[in-house]
């Protein structure tokens, strides 16, 4: 068995397949799009190369940059939002009454599809009969928001039901990591005289710092390329207030039949994100990191 | 054991975020397999499957029946999509040069990418100009040139709700003076004047557009958008600033902006506003759907969009288009037999479509044998008597330029542009595409 695994060209059948898929389905076309991205093509009639004059007109994109804009709120907001998810984790993981069924409760939302999210919130949202208007008027507030159609509040509104989407997803990735720190060490800090609060921040949080650093990578990709709910909800709309990279990507290439710049965009898209993974890896890069 | 524990849970974790994301709609196709033997195949493509466009699906599938009944050498097979899915599948198709040979398509702009990558056959031998209703034809032409021959029509009326319009002692109005009045009466009385869908953009061009019509007659936008004029055009420019008159008196819907026009339709259908300008694809809602109540099909009525003191367009010029047409692929090696399959098919598809689907076809309808629901004959004798029909204004004009229009439609009722600028942004967008 020994000599078979190091036969080179044994490990080389044996990784073919999964080489080939990835190949096939993600580095092919990231290559395809940037090469459409040098065409001039309505994704129905003939390729015509026009260079480098779709990534000009990109940079030089007003739209693009300002969806850039909103994509890059969005990646802000999801990222302080882990905090809040962190303390959730933190409280459920504190043996406290009923943290089963909560935890179960949180998770709810990722269990529901995109689009589902998005029409439950288009109705909470609905101007005249939506729940958060309705609400609001109970409090006694007359010039209730327009929310969806409101191009101050559009992107804004739609940040609430992302955040709450992936709640579950990240407290569940926390709780994980809390319950998995040695029960050993919060002992000793107990017998030590160590507070519930010191324990939180002085031994759990730097143990699953790296989890932490995990988190804020997938919330920001994530954000950089967030579609569904923005599709759905507004359509990137009114008038582009709400527009993120990914929808702008989508309308030109499918709705303006503009399938060299939309490849274009794409892109962009995928420079923007390597480019902050790699400057969010470097940042969170630490030397001491904790081990158990 | 509890790291290994932490790493399951992780990847379990990750696993289910991939099955979320790699989500996608399935695509609901069906197709029929007879044995071909020594038939012709011609294989068609069309949209109206069988679960959720089931009065179209039973015609087209009678027709086809029908037809090879009288054809015993000819096959047509089909293949059917949704709506959503068909517009992708049939761009993914040309791409790779597999056309059905028969399939639908929308008129002008969407169609004019096909047609001039040579994919669609220009149809002038079939299709005769004197047997649709004026107008339609021209919509699927590119240089004069018919390259698929239209079904559907639509026009659009403005509905509203008789016994709210009752309750305030308001009538249909014929001018427009009057309708500002029915505006005015309703906003002090606190009822939503008219429910829009501007989140579609589209809906509100339609407003703007009928507008437009009414002071500068079908000309001043038809000729902006063709060239031979421009869109600074006063008319074009009054017209916007009637819309934004409109939106100050508070007329629509609040938040009209964000609703997608089926919300909006939810505003009218549970009489939470009094009027909905919309196309004649709604009539089947206030006439024969049995979903809808009786009581409410009662209250509905129609009017046409009243006339503009001083200005040039007159009450029986309609914004409307053909919906949806049939071509036949360039590539197609049963060309003639395809040919002759859509003919019939239009010309069976004339005399089935209102009685049994509420869809008015673009061929003339005979209205004579009585079986039509009354708001149909009123409407296809509106039809009779029509002087003008002027196309969408998107679907006149390319993807690019009209995704400009629309936007500046929708910072027009959003209170985001002055009718100059608005003008003005269009021109510059038309301007440069020549």
């Amino acid at each position: 068995m020994k000599n078979v695994m190091s036969n080179k060209y044994v490990i080389a059948l044996y990784t073919l397949p999964a080489l080939l898929l990835i190949l096939t389905l993600i580095y092919i076309p990231i290559v395809l799009s940037g090469y459409y991205g040098f065409m001039d093509w309505d994704g129905i009639g003939q390729m015509t190369f026009i260079g480098m004059d779709n990534y000009i007109t990109l940079v030089q994109d007003k739209m693009f940059w300002t969806s850039t804009w909103h994509s890059f709120l969005l990646a802000i907001f999801s990222t302080a939002s882990l905090l809040l998810y962190l303390a959730i984790s933190l409280v459920l993981a504190s043996k406290i009454k009923g943290s089963d069924l909560l935890r179960k409760i949180y998770l709810i939302p990722m269990l529901l599809s995109s689009v589902a999210i998005a029409q439950l919130w288009m109705k909470i949202f609905d101007p005249t009969n939506g729940m958060a208007n309705k609400l609001l008027e109970m409090f006694g507030v007359e010039n209730t928001p327009i929310w969806l159609a409101d191009p101050d509040i559009a992107l804004y509104a739609i940040f609430i039901p992302v955040i709450w989407q992936y709640a579950g997803f990240y407290i569940l990735i926390y709780y994980a990591a809390l319950k998995n720190v040695p029960d050993e060490i919060i002992e000793a800090a107990k017998i030590d005289g160590a507070s519930s609060l010191q324990i939180a921040y002085k031994i759990k949080l730097p143990l699953i710092s790296g989890v932490f650093k995990v988190t804020i990578m997938l919330a920001v990709v994530g954000s950089l390329k967030y579609f569904d709910l923005i599709y759905v909800m507004t359509g990137g709309g009114p008038n582009g207030a709400s527009e993120v990279m990914a929808s702008y990507m989508y309308k030109e290439a499918f709705k303006l039949n503009n399938f060299g710049y939309g490849s274009a965009i794409g892109f962009g898209l995928l420079v923007i994100a390597l480019f902050m993974t790699w400057l969010i890896s470097k940042l969170t890069k630490s030397k001491d990191d904790v081990q158990f | 054991m509890k790291k290994k524990a932490f790493s399951s849970v992780i990847s379990l974790a990750l696993a289910g975020g991939l099955i979320l994301a790699g989500c996608s709609s399935s695509t609901g196709s069906s197709s029929d397999t007879k044995s071909s033997g020594d038939k012709t195949v011609v294989k068609m493509m069309h949209l109206w499957p069988e679960g959720s466009s089931n009065a179209q699906f039973t015609i087209v599938d009678d027709i086809i029946k029908a037809y090879e009944k009288e054809n015993p050498d000819v096959d047509i097979q089909t293949e059917i999509l949704g709506n959503e899915q068909y517009k992708e599948k049939i761009k993914v198709l040309s791409a790779s040069n597999e056309l059905p040979d028969v399939g639908i398509t929308w008129a002008a702009g969407y169609m004019k990418p096909f047609v001039d990558g040579k994919m669609f056959a220009p149809l002038d031998d079939i299709a005769k100009e004197d047997n649709f209703v004026a107008g339609t034809l021209d919509a699927f032409s590119v240089d004069e040139k018919p390259y698929a021959v239209p079904l559907e029509l639509n026009i659009t009326p403005v509905y509203y709700n008789k016994e709210i319009f009752k309750k305030y002692n308001l009538e249909a109005p014929k001018t427009y003076d009057e309708f500002l009045n029915v505006v005015e009466t309703l906003a002090k009385n606190k009822v939503t004047p008219i429910t829009l869908g501007n989140k579609d953009r589209w809906t509100g061009s339609m407003w703007y557009m009928y507008l437009a019509d009414r002071i500068g007659g079908p000309e001043a936008l038809n000729s902006a958008i063709n060239r031979s004029g421009s869109f600074e055009d006063p008319a074009l420019v009054k017209a916007a600033e009637e819309i934004d008159k409109l939106v100050k008196m508070g007329a629509f819907v609040k938040g009209y902006n964000g609703l997608s026009n089926d919300e909006a339709k939810g505003y009218f259908m549970n009489e939470q506003a009094a009027m909905y300008l919309m196309a004649t694809w709604e009539l089947p809602n206030y006439t024969t759907t049995p979903d809808v109540s009786q009581e409410f099909k009662d209250k509905v009525g129609y009017f046409k969009f009243p006339t503009y003191e001083g200005g040039k367009g007159d009450i029986d010029s309609y914004v409307g288009g053909p919906g949806v047409g049939l071509f036949v692929s360039e590539q197609s090696k049963v060309k003639a037999e395809a040919k002759e399959f859509v003919s019939y098919l239009v010309e069976e598809w004339g005399k089935r479509s209102v009685v049994d689907a509420g869809v008015i076809p673009a061929t003339v309808v005979d209205t004579s044998d009585g079986e039509l629901h009354p708001m149909y004959i009123d409407i296809l004798n509106d039809l009779g008597d029509a002087t003008n029909l002027t196309l969408y204004a998107d679907v006149q004009m390319s993807a690019g330029v009209a995704d400009v229009h629309l936007n500046q439609i929708q910072a027009l009722f959003g209170g985001q542009t002055t009718p100059e600028k608005f003008a003005k942004t269009q021109e510059d967008a038309l301007a440069a595409e020549k």
